[in-house]
């Protein structure tokens, strides 16, 4: 929290570090801002701050807990920095992650019934698992293509989707899709089959950390690999960094734009699916709201970069999961986690106030990461 | 605006009030029910004008602002905060304290538009990334302070949210409001009718005084704009802070006009749904308020529906089903920016920064 990244410490880390450098000092910069928002608002910012960090490291549950907020992190981070490497805005990670999660809920109570038979869990999870990211896939895809072949936004239509799903889920999990049980008061799915539930890592109560944080992890590296060393991934990024030069380079524009999205969708599906298939085993009306939102502020944490995004994942899972342990001990509204998000987020995306402040001169390329109406 | 999209907007509002004449033609007459659905239009398609004049100053200026959403949020509670401190600790009467409230309100959206202008224009940060930092922003803000300042250690209030100064009166305009029947369309709360002022006023602003020319000379080619002399970065920063008065005053319609609590994230979309109608108005005051009242009879019909749930024939029967009928005003918008609906042409420099 001290300035002790001044100018002069700044020359002497290693080059590995300057890409991080803004990064960390916007996030430093934020805690403090944070920490004087909490102080105008009559709270006591050092015990608020040492409650968040009791909260989110200070036992093995709590590092269990951290990875367990995280997990859905990386995957809605890993959606939102994808759309962005291919030059397009995804908004909708919200509504796609709870069409994922919907879907997923669906496979996983109701698979069974529908064959009449019970199924082994090996074909039950991936059919949960993939129906999920299939649905976020269609509904990151419908904006993608009305993008590539009607030019309408992809900001908006994205947004649209959200409140779409968002109505179309509190229909489902109000009617047809309400768990019957006669004690439930709330608009949730029943719970799926024992076949279809991703198991915990340890077999240790408390320790709810799932199998879902390690394919986190893998699918991180397998979509930095898409995007790297491989032509579609190639594709992407030309597309992204220059759509016309793309389409004279013999690229279709319109089918990667439409891709672009699709994937996007179906990494923000995954969220929500394994939300429902390792952790909260139902889908509940109103636990996804937010991860949208979230997801665009670690995408950009994280530079767009996978790797970037498992560290931001990891700090904001770390922060939503030690704000409870701060609000218990403190007294100081959840939501102040919030504000220092977006204060990250401001510090990141407008990183010429940080270098303002530091007096830093990197002379990194400006990254165009959207555009406006015309193109 | 073009005949084929005054067509079009027509005729979907034609629909709509269709629908709901023949649902409660039963219960009351059709010049009834069509009165009170104007009226209600009217009344919620406000801060989708507001919303969509705000960008609409924004962006003939050459600054895209996605942000409206979170600054009608933000306005909308500084402004009900604000009437709750001077009505409940200060001890101000009604009246005052609304008045107030409104003021804050206005200047909350200011207060947000600043940073929005400091951000795009002298950072140069990507304007849709500057609007979504404004909109999280927003919602983190109001969600902490709500809490903290009526729950938290040391609030005023004693943990308690106290009660509002109620909502703005409503006006009724001298003697058209005294036409019978019809005349319930011209009894309207003074942040709607300052709405449509608004649109008459920012109409003339733009496309008859040297403002205007400046403004859009700024937004189709500011390098020619400052050639013969305009000051590109003093009328951005300007239009933005403008626009950012009249989100302030969309804000305060949700808790100082239509009801008088604020709910987290009450705004729910209708500032993206403003920038949807100003898209669809071609960037152009009448146009875009009449896209709002499209929106706002959408709205407008739900709430008939709600009332007349009970008439609803069974072949119908989805239109009883709010989450449904609510669908209409969200796949409105994206039908409206696929853009079959004629093209739209936005400023030529609009989300550019501007480099001397």
């Amino acid at each position: 929290m001290q300035r002790s990244d001044e100018p002069g410490s700044a020359k002497n880390l290693g080059q590995w570090l300057n890409p991080l450098l803004v990064p960390l000092l916007a996030i430093v910069t934020a805690i403090i801002c944070g920490g004087l928002i909490i102080q105008a608002a009559g709270g006591d910012p050092i015990a608020a701050y040492r409650g968040l960090i009791q909260g989110s490291f200070g036992s093995p549950q709590a590092l269990s807990e951290t990875a367990v907020w995280a997990t859905p992190y990386i995957f809605a981070g890993l959606a939102v920095a994808f759309a962005f490497k291919g030059g397009l805005f995804n908004i909708g990670a919200e509504g796609q992650l709870a069409f994922g999660a919907v879907s997923a809920a669906l496979i996983g109570y109701a698979l069974p019934g529908w064959l009449h038979t019970s199924l082994p869990a090996y074909i039950h999870i991936p059919l949960a698992v993939g129906c999920g990211m299939l649905a976020g896939a269609i509904w990151g895809g419908i904006p993608g293509a009305l993008k590539a072949y009607t030019g309408g936004h992809e900001v908006i239509n994205t947004i649209m989707m959200n409140y779409i799903a968002l109505n179309i889920t509190s229909f489902l999990l109000n009617g047809p899709m309400r768990d019957p049980d006669p004690l439930n008061l709330s608009a949730r799915t029943p719970e799926i089959a024992p076949s279809a539930r991703i198991p915990p890592l340890f077999n240790i109560p408390d320790m709810r950390v799932h199998w879902g944080f390690i394919l986190a992890l893998l699918v991180a590296v397998l979509i930095w690999w898409l995007l790297w060393k491989t032509t579609l991934g190639f594709e992407i990024r030309t597309v992204g960094a220059n759509p016309d030069a793309a389409k004279y380079a013999g690229i279709n524009v319109k089918r990667i734009i439409t891709i672009t999205m699709a994937i996007s969708g179906a990494l923000a599906g995954l969220a929500g699916a394994i939300e429902v298939t390792a952790l909260n085993y139902r889908h509940e009306l109103g636990f996804s709201s937010g991860y949208g939102f979230d997801a665009i502020a670690i995408a950009l944490l994280g530079k767009t970069n996978p790797y970037g995004v498992i560290l931001a994942a990891i700090l904001f899972g770390a922060m939503r999961n030690g704000a409870t342990r701060m609000q218990f001990l403190t007294q100081i509204p959840i939501d102040i986690i919030s504000v220092i998000q977006a204060l990250m987020l401001l510090f990141v995306a407008a990183d010429a106030i940080i270098r303002f402040i530091y007096h830093i001169r990197v002379d990194e390329e400006r990254v165009v990461l959207t555009r406006g109406w015309g193109g | 605006m073009d005949w084929r999209r005054f067509a079009i907007i027509l005729f979907v509002i034609v629909i709509m009030f269709g629908t709901v004449v023949l649902i409660g033609v039963s219960q009351n007459s059709p010049l009834v029910i069509i009165t009170s659905m104007i009226a209600t239009t009217i009344a919620v398609a406000t801060p989708l004008t507001l919303g969509a004049l705000c960008g609409l100053y924004c962006e003939r200026a050459g600054v895209v602002n996605i942000g409206i959403e979170g600054t009608m949020l933000g306005a909308a509670f500084f402004g009900w905060l604000a009437s709750i401190y001077m009505n409940t600790i200060f001890h101000f009467p009604a009246m005052p304290s609304l008045i107030v409230g409104v003021i804050a309100a206005i200047l909350t959206g200011g207060l947000f538009a600043l940073l929005h202008a400091v951000l795009s224009i002298t950072f140069k940060v990507d304007q849709i990334i500057g609007g979504t930092v404004i909109n999280i922003l927003a919602a983190g803000i109001t969600g902490f302070l709500n809490r903290q300042l009526f729950f938290g250690a040391g609030s005023v209030f004693h943990g308690q949210i106290p009660n509002a100064p109620g909502v703005l009166p409503t006006l009724r305009v001298p003697f058209l409001a005294d036409i019978p029947i019809i005349g319930r369309i011209f009894e309207q709360q003074p942040i709607a009718i300052s709405a449509i002022a608004l649109v008459i006023i920012t109409q003339f602003v733009i496309f008859n005084t040297r403002w205007g020319l400046r403004t859009r000379a700024v937004g189709e080619h500011p390098r020619a704009a400052d050639t013969v002399g305009i000051n590109v970065i003093r009328m951005r920063y300007l239009n933005v802070i403008i626009g950012g008065f009249m989100a302030g005053l969309g804000g305060a319609y949700f808790t100082l006009e239509s009801i008088s609590s604020f709910e987290a994230n009450m705004t729910n979309g209708r500032g993206f749904i403003a920038l949807a109608a100003m898209i669809f108005g071609n960037w152009t005051p009448f146009g875009a308020w009449s896209a709002a009242l499209v929106f706002g009879a959408a709205q407008a019909l739900q709430i008939n529906l709600q009332f007349f749930r009970t008439l609803i024939p069974p072949q119908l029967a989805v239109l009883q089903n709010s989450y449904v009928v609510g669908l209409a005003p969200y796949l409105l918008t994206m039908l409206i920016l696929t853009g079959l609906i004629g093209k739209t042409i936005p400023p030529a420099a609009d989300g550019k920064p501007y480099e001397k």
